[in-house]
């Protein structure tokens, strides 16, 4: 192929920049460590602006074959790259926010040990991420899919000294694990029966198959399959257990990987098998129910939370939910759009979050904070910038991608509208506590007493220090950056931009033609009822936090069980400790490695050789060194011998 | 004529007097003229079958038997030397290591 784009340098750049800090990080200074990282990423960005540049000569879907990899039979994968509108999407979004969560990160970990570490993971995240959305074939898209959450894992327990951090490590992989085998399922299926893992293939191949309306067939299996896979990814309801833990990591990770990338993977992953999902409605239902659910859910948890990070877990959570409402409601361009503007908001959401631990000294807990306004104004607008946009304010880029999206919900089943609508309302009042909580009212923290607090080390950085300060120029600048593009990142709604150009993906334009199909007075009332909800989530937690601050405590103790239960997140983790990991600890504990381990195998080998030592202890007192001892065993073997004899001869 | 049952009984008795000997004595002399006594209790049941049947190969064998145990004696005796010379006694009881 002549017009080659060598897809393949993508995901290898930042492979390259893996390398280089892991195996050498350690002896090289620490700015020489963040160029590394930060140049193997921006070329992985600048490749994909160069690609960008070059898609409108390109005949969409592209595909690059890299190598031969499997092949039995019939059966074959390679190593290609696919790239068609979706997946530019993906690249632009992975590329441009990682970079500048890179950026950040250089003055967030600037004093933290394993500098060469961090970067060296972050760089193998971006490695795998790439790969998953360039992957022209679900079996590459896995290796991807299984590579991000390796180095989710590694990242979340980056201060793997800390217990909590490492067990939330483990927690994170081992839910993924639970849809990951959904995930490997659907593949076998796929292999079984429709003989092949290539996009191109799949879904030629699903096309010929009828809609299953009514029943449980082929299809709707392996797109039941898929979501398990999705919804373990991406966090929805009921494996969403581990993304609020993942808040152990440091907080860029929690900005890239957490919030911006690797959780959308399950959207990207459902959009990209939308041909699936089309012939499965019943499985496309299963997908938008799990997403309000998991929408509504976490929004409610949201609004207890008292750790800043936690908060925008939940939140996180809940949008993603409203991306898989999206995808279920065959809305996909919209699901993605929002996944974009997501990825702007939440990335800032998080990295101002960093921004403002590290100003009070590693306190992570919003009832310490309060004030800061005057002594971080940069990230204190930046935030406010976010929290807008994530509250779907109008003009802001939340605000377009949410009211796509509950356009096609209301168009789809009212219900999920209602529930899309009051979760957009939690969502503005959760988030606008956490600004008010933080950035209003009087500061409540450490320095506020002029103690300085030293030794209050509560998560990240523990340089005890007074009062607040801003944070350096190189963690302010991609905040900056991330600001604008929440509020400009929306604009492309404006003359159904984003949607045309999704169109050749997601099949001949659908979404405009449902737009014809709604009379723009809908639209409009729609629109405007959001922008009610919005508001009145804005002026709840404006009234409750801000004008009379002592009333939330009191309506939490008027509400009683049910405050209780929200606070400790309606005791899932509880529940599933119950169900799930208790009677497995116990049975392994008790059967598998008491019983089995120790009683058969362990047993086994130890009575064998404690067998072996008491025999031989026993032959051993034959050798005693005296002569006539052996004289007398001589005399006793001769002696039995011939009384065998002489037996034998009387017999 | 004698029967050779006799012979055979006397013959274990003295095999058996050589066997006890070698057993319950410390010194290594009397162990030494513990085994010419059993050799030779089998060299009396060897010759009393030979007798017996009329048959020689009985006799050379005692014959062969004789050689070796003189040959053994003058071997045997020399390491009982040395044994002495190092040691300074002929209990086998102290002379239970090879390498002094």
């Amino acid at each position: 192929m002549t017009d080659s784009l060598h897809l393949w340098l993508i995901p290898i750049l930042p492979l390259i920049g893996t390398a280089i800090n892991g195996f050498f990080g350690k002896r090289f200074s620490r700015q020489t460590v963040a160029a590394v990282a930060l140049t193997f990423c921006g070329l992985a960005f600048a490749m994909a602006l160069y690609v960008t540049a070059r898609i409108s000569s390109l005949e969409l879907p592209h595909t690059e074959l890299l190598a031969h990899w499997i092949r039995s039979g019939q059966f074959m994968v390679n190593f290609d790259f696919y790239l068609d509108q979706l997946t530019l999407v993906m690249l632009l979004v992975v590329t441009g926010v990682g970079l500048l969560i890179h950026i950040y990160s250089v003055g967030y970990m600037w004093e933290e040990g394993g500098f060469y570490r961090f970067f060296s993971y972050l760089n193998l995240f971006m490695f795998f991420m790439l790969t998953l959305v360039l992957a022209g074939n679900y079996l590459q898209m896995f290796i991807g899919w299984e590579g991000v959450g390796l180095a989710s894992y590694l990242l979340i327990g980056f201060w793997f000294t800390k217990d909590s951090a490492a067990s939330a490590g483990k927690k994170a992989f081992i839910v993924n694990r639970i849809g990951d085998f959904g995930f490997l399922i659907a593949l076998f299926l796929m292999i079984k029966h429709l003989g092949s893992l290539n996009f191109t293939d799949v879904f030629s191949a699903v096309a010929k198959y009828p809609v299953e309306t009514a029943g449980f067939g082929l299809l709707t299996s392996i797109g039941l399959l898929l979501m398990v896979g999705a919804a373990g990814k991406s966090a929805q309801v009921p494996l969403y257990v581990w993304l609020p833990d993942a808040m152990e990591g440091p907080t860029p990770v929690s900005a890239l990987i957490h919030a911006a990338t690797m959780v959308t993977a399950g959207v990207y992953m459902v959009a990209r098998s939308h041909a699936i999902f089309n012939h499965a409605p019943n499985a496309l239902t299963v997908v938008a129910v799990v997403g309000t659910l998991t929408a509504l859910f976490a929004a409610t948890i949201g609004v207890a939370q008292t750790d800043i990070k936690k908060v925008l877990a939940y939140s996180t959570v809940s949008q993603l939910g409203y991306m898989f409402m999206a995808c279920g409601v065959a809305a996909y361009s919209a699901g993605i759009f929002h996944l974009m503007t997501h990825a702007f908001f939440k990335g800032l959401l998080f990295l101002a979050a960093g921004s403002v631990i590290h100003a009070v000294g590693g306190e992570q807990d919003m009832r310490k904070m309060g004030g800061l306004r005057q002594y971080i104004p940069v990230t204190f607008a930046t935030m406010a910038t976010a929290t807008l946009a994530i509250a779907g304010i109008p003009g802001f880029a939340g605000f377009f991608s949410k009211d796509e999206i509950l356009l096609h919900a209301y168009e789809a089943n009212p219900i999920y509208w209602v529930l899309g609508v009051f979760t957009a309302f939690l969502t503005s009042f959760y988030m606008f506590r956490l600004l008010f909580l933080t950035f209003f009212g009087e500061y409540r923290g450490a320095g506020a007493e002029g103690s300085h607090g030293g030794g209050h080390g509560h998560g990240e950085q523990d340089h005890g220090h007074g009062m607040p300060h801003e944070s350096p120029m190189i963690m302010l600048v991609p905040l900056m950056i991330l600001a604008m593009l929440s509020v400009i990142g929306g604009w492309v709604w404006f003359g159904g931009v984003f949607e045309h150009f999704m169109a050749p993906v997601f099949g001949g334009g659908e979404g405009a033609a449902t737009r014809e199909a709604v009379s723009k007075t809908l639209e409009f009332t729609l629109m405007g009822v959001s922008t009610i909800a919005a508001f009145l989530g804005w002026f709840l937690a404006l009234f409750l936090y801000v004008r009379n601050p002592a009333l939330p405590q009191e309506i939490a103790s008027a509400l009683g069980g049910f405050y209780e239960a929200v606070v400790h997140k309606y005791y899932v983790d509880e529940f599933y400790t119950t169900l799930f990991v208790k009677p497995l600890v116990d049975g392994s504990t008790r059967i598998l490695w008491h019983g089995v381990d120790q009683g058969v195998i362990d047993a086994a080998v130890n009575d064998t050789a404690d067998g072996a030592r008491h025999l031989s202890d026993a032959a051993r007192q034959m050798q005693s060194g005296n002569l006539r001892s052996y004289a007398g065993w001589v005399a006793a073997g001769g002696a039995l011998v011939l009384a065998y004899m002489v037996w034998m001869g009387v017999r | 004529m004698v029967p050779t049952s006799y012979y055979l009984i006397l013959s274990g008795i003295l095999f058996s007097c050589g066997v006890i000997g070698f057993l319950i004595k410390r010194n290594i002399i009397t162990i030494f003229m513990s085994i010419e006594l059993m050799l030779n209790g089998v060299n009396l049941s060897f010759v009393a079958f030979a007798a017996q049947w009329h048959h020689l190969s009985g006799q050379v064998f005692v014959f062969f038997v004789m050689v070796v145990a003189a040959a053994e004696a003058a071997v045997g005796l020399a390491i009982i030397i040395a044994v002495f010379r190092t040691r300074e006694t002929l209990n086998v009881d102290q002379v239970n290591l090879l390498k002094l």
